[in-house]
């Protein structure tokens, strides 16, 4: 552990028990990196945030920041920059004054700290709004505020706490934009927390996946997006995701009823992830001509229109699938909840990597 | 926030109303039957002799209940010339009788029916640093007194001037009783009350006799009310009081034949 | 709110009567005033007096109870210990006790022969009861449960999380507790204050109990009412005018500069 000791950037394993959960996680981050944990609701996400921030007592591990334990430190001195959900702008003070108050805490004079205020606002582009009370302020604005007030600490970490989650779904498109563009700028590490992919896939470098307290999977957005290893990840990415035996061309995978065989083209041996989208499974009334190899015999779950796609859940046996198809398909097929039709997927729609 | 803490307001309003509703006080119906209830308002000093009187006089009128309201003579007074319903008023001075004789609301004339005088207080823990009225004058003693403007005030300023004595007073104290807890806790040194009040708590203060107590003693009037609603039975109560049975019960108490 | 700005009957009609209820008194002595001696008898030099005594006493008493409600409303509000029931029991029962029990309490207490007041006497010479020292006192101990009362209901209502923003910005305790936590509860503080301070300013048992009734010293405008009643009932109505018209005063000012932020 001591070789790390001059590393920069965030490397913490946090430990924190719940009577729901324990949380124990490693965590790291290179200044500069953007961090993201998603994970479901009452995952240990905003726990594993706030025994960063010092909110949390933890009965083990470590937080060494740049080389330096935060551990032992109280919040007030671990120099962490945390947004919250809401937000938590001071209500009885001003826009400016909300952003000067870490200065002032860090023991600027109140002139120092409220240029440094206004250089921060101007940065976040509410500079008009120095004087303005944060109930006056919308959503989006605040969360810039909130923002400037956590960087005007100086941070050495940033932490996020869904900061996202509390707008509305227009202004979270323009919000997200402007926060990766303030997350580029910052030169220390940043942990986000969220439970909406797109948020984490935007804005972090790295996706850290936690279940139950746990890391479930680590990686860049695009390889978490691409080889999902959990359900849960699977769900969010949309993907259908197996767990099975390869051998050569083939993976056999535990279906609901007994094993079943699915040809692919990625040869690998052992214990991998087998991962297709909905899209890429067509669907038929009848067992179609030509045979592809990976055809099945499946009963309709449920029928759900999604956006300009129609998601259809296929139940086993022999295994559980979803599909996307169009609308027009949908009538063609004659599809209803409880009917039997026939599904396949091509090989080459197939992805397999390692367990 | 708001909603639940009006709502506990209201139910605490609701309780309260509900409570003073239980209270429908039947205990002032007690006339009918056949039993007379006659009302005496009496000054507090008289509590214990006239509570005594008012069993003796029960007892040989059977039927009829002695209700007595002690209190300060002013306000007692005061509740009579407002109309309170009282038979009979015994005062502790002369001067509030007077608001009540003048007021029209007495029946002939007030008979003084016995005298207090004035002793002073000192702590049980008797450090014998006052011994006469003079001593009081003394610096560094903490001397407490009745307001002037009430009876035991005035009659202890009265008593001091005679006796060309000079106080000055930690407190003016709204009655005798408030003197007494003073003197009885030791927070004051000394503190001049009437003879029947110190008698009343002998062992928690010591009374030292003083001979210009002669010069303010103080005559205590009874009278029957006018519209007395029990005029014969006040009548009656008040030749108890003035008669020989009346005269021993206030000497044991420590208050003069006039 | 929105739906109707007219209050429903149910809600009106006790209203009304609560109010009527409350004012009624004060037709009561309005009525019976003898506004043609009204000038003269103010003019005396101890009503002018009293009432000084009053407010002054009234105020600082204020003072003490925020100075020390405040700190014991966050204890009984976020900490947590063995007892702590019985302590927010405790805390109110100046509320439950007759201030006339009361002031034999502090007599028995902080009395020359008191349980600390012989202390105090014999270490330093101070003798409280008797002194203005001791309406202050009085009051203080009557009054500081309406504060703290207040300010505890405000600080549990209170989000902890803004604290916990503060600190992630580098705020102390201290810190946190002047710049946070105060002003988000000023409004429950003040409420408190002009509760406590109005609780003060009509205190009567404690303070003649305790302090005794000496002009200019410790009689305050209630005792003064109490023993003009004894003897010139006209006089006891015009120094409770008097009370009353500074009171209200004083306290329509303060709720028009605090409670309007």
């Amino acid at each position: 552990m001591t070789r790390d000791a001059g590393a920069k950037g965030l490397d913490a394993r946090l430990v924190v028990r719940r009577p729901e959960f324990d949380l124990d996680l490693a965590l790291a981050a290179e200044p500069g990196e953007v961090v993201a944990l998603l994970g479901p609701n009452g995952a240990g996400k905003s726990t594993a945030l706030r025994a960063l921030a010092g909110l949390v007592a933890m009965p083990a591990g470590h937080i060494r920041l740049d080389g330096t334990d935060l551990r032992p430190l109280p919040a007030e001195r671990r120099r962490v920059g945390m947004v919250f959900q809401d937000y938590l702008l001071f209500p009885h003070l001003s826009v400016l004054e909300n952003v000067a108050f870490g200065p002032r805490c860090q023991g600027a004079g109140r002139r120092a700290a409220r240029r440094r205020a206004g250089e921060w606002l101007e940065r976040v582009g509410l500079a008009g709004y120095a004087s303005a009370r944060p109930r006056a302020l919308s959503g989006g604005q605040a969360q810039r505020v909130a923002l400037a007030r956590a960087l005007a600490v100086e941070p050495g970490l940033l932490l996020l706490d869904e900061p996202l989650a509390a707008l509305d779904a227009h202004t979270r498109l323009e919000i997200r934009a402007a926060l990766r563009r303030h997350l580029a700028g910052f030169a220390g590490a940043a942990v986000l927390v969220t439970h909406d992919p797109l948020d984490a896939m935007v804005l972090a470098d790295r996706i850290v996946v936690v279940e139950d307290g746990r890391l479930v999977q680590e990686g860049t957005p695009a390889e978490v997006a691409r080889r999902p290893r959990t359900d849960y990840v699977a769900r969010l990415v949309g993907l259908n995701l197996y767990r099975g035996t390869a051998e050569g061309g083939t993976v056999v995978i535990g279906g609901t009823e007994g094993e079943h065989t699915l040809d692919t083209v990625d040869s690998l041996q052992g214990e991998v992830f087998l991962a297709f989208a909905p899209s890429s499974v067509a669907l038929y009334r009848t067992r179609p001509d030509g045979s592809p190899r990976n055809l099945w015999r499946a009963r309709v779950a449920a029928v759900e229109r999604q956006g300009d796609r129609v998601r259809v859940r296929l139940a086993g046996p022999p295994f559980d699938a979803v599909a996307d198809i169009t609308p027009a398909s949908v009538a063609e097929l004659d599809l209803s909840e409880g009917s039997t039709i026939w599904a396949a997927v091509k090989a080459t729609e197939t992805h397999v990597y390692p367990a | 926030m708001f909603k639940r803490t009006s709502a506990a307001v209201l139910a605490a309003s609701l309780a309260l109303a509900a409570a003073g509703c239980g209270d429908t006080g039947d205990d002032t119906s007690s006339g009918g039957g056949g039993s007379k209830t006659l009302t005496v308002f009496a000054a507090a000093s008289l509590t214990e002799t006239f509570t005594a009187l008012g069993k003796t006089f029960e007892s040989a009128h059977p039927g009829v209940k002695v209700r007595f309201n002690f209190g300060g003579s002013d306000s007692l007074a005061q509740g009579i010339t407002q109309g309170a319903p009282a038979d009979v008023f015994a005062s502790a001075s002369p001067a509030t009788m007077k608001t009540v004789t003048d007021a029209g609301d007495a029946d002939g004339t007030p008979q003084v029916f016995t005298r207090n005088r004035l002793v002073i207080a000192v702590p049980p823990k008797d450090t014998g640093k006052v011994a006469k009225l003079a001593d009081l004058s003394r610096s560094g003693l903490k001397v407490v007194l009745c307001a002037p403007t009430v009876p035991c005030g005035a009659a202890a300023k009265k008593a001091l001037a005679a006796a060309n004595v000079t106080v000055k007073p930690a407190s003016e104290e709204s009655d005798v009783k408030a003197v007494l807890t003073k003197v009885g806790l030791d927070e004051a040194d000394a503190g001049l009350v009437y003879r029947t009040d110190a008698k009343a708590a002998a062992g928690k203060v010591k009374a030292i006799e003083f001979p210009e107590s002669a010069k303010a003693v103080n005559d205590y009037p009874i009278v029957e009310v006018k519209k007395a609603p029990q005029g014969a039975l006040a009548k009656q109560f008040i030749q108890l009081v003035l008669g020989a049975q009346g005269r021993a019960a206030l000497t044991g108490a420590g208050f003069e034949a006039p | 709110m929105s739906r109707s700005s007219r209050p429903p009957w149910f809600l009106l009609l006790p209203a009304l009567a609560g109010l009527v209820f409350l004012v009624l008194p004060l037709a009561g002595l309005l009525a019976r005033a003898p506004w043609s001696t009204l000038g003269t008898r103010l003019g005396q030099g101890q009503v002018l007096e009293a009432l000084r005594l009053s407010l002054v006493s009234a105020t600082l008493s204020t003072g003490v109870c925020l100075l020390l409600g405040v700190p014991l409303a966050w204890v009984l509000a976020r900490a947590s210990f063995p007892g702590l029931g019985l302590v927010r029991a405790l805390v109110t029962v100046p509320l439950v006790l007759p201030p006339v029990v009361g002031g034999v309490a502090l007599l028995l207490a902080l009395g020359r022969r008191g349980l600390v007041g012989a202390w105090l006497d014999s270490a330093f010479g101070i003798t409280l009861p008797f002194t203005t020292a001791a309406v202050v006192i009085a009051e203080t101990f009557v009054a500081m449960p309406f504060l703290v009362i207040s300010v505890e209901g405000a600080l549990r209502a209170a989000d902890l999380r803004y604290e916990e923003a503060a600190a992630t910005l580098g705020a102390g305790r201290w810190t946190i507790f002047r710049r946070v936590t105060l002003p988000l509860v000023a409004p429950g503080v003040a409420a408190g204050a002009v509760l406590c301070w109005a609780r003060a300013l009509g205190e009567f048992g404690a303070t003649i109990t305790f302090a005794g009734n000496f002009p200019g010293r410790t009689q305050t405008m209630p005792l003064a009412v109490y023993l003009a009643l004894q003897n010139d009932p006209q006089a006891a109505i015009v120094l409770s005018l008097v009370l009353l018209a500074v009171s209200v005063a004083v306290l329509a000012a303060m709720r028009d500069r605090w409670v309007r932020t």
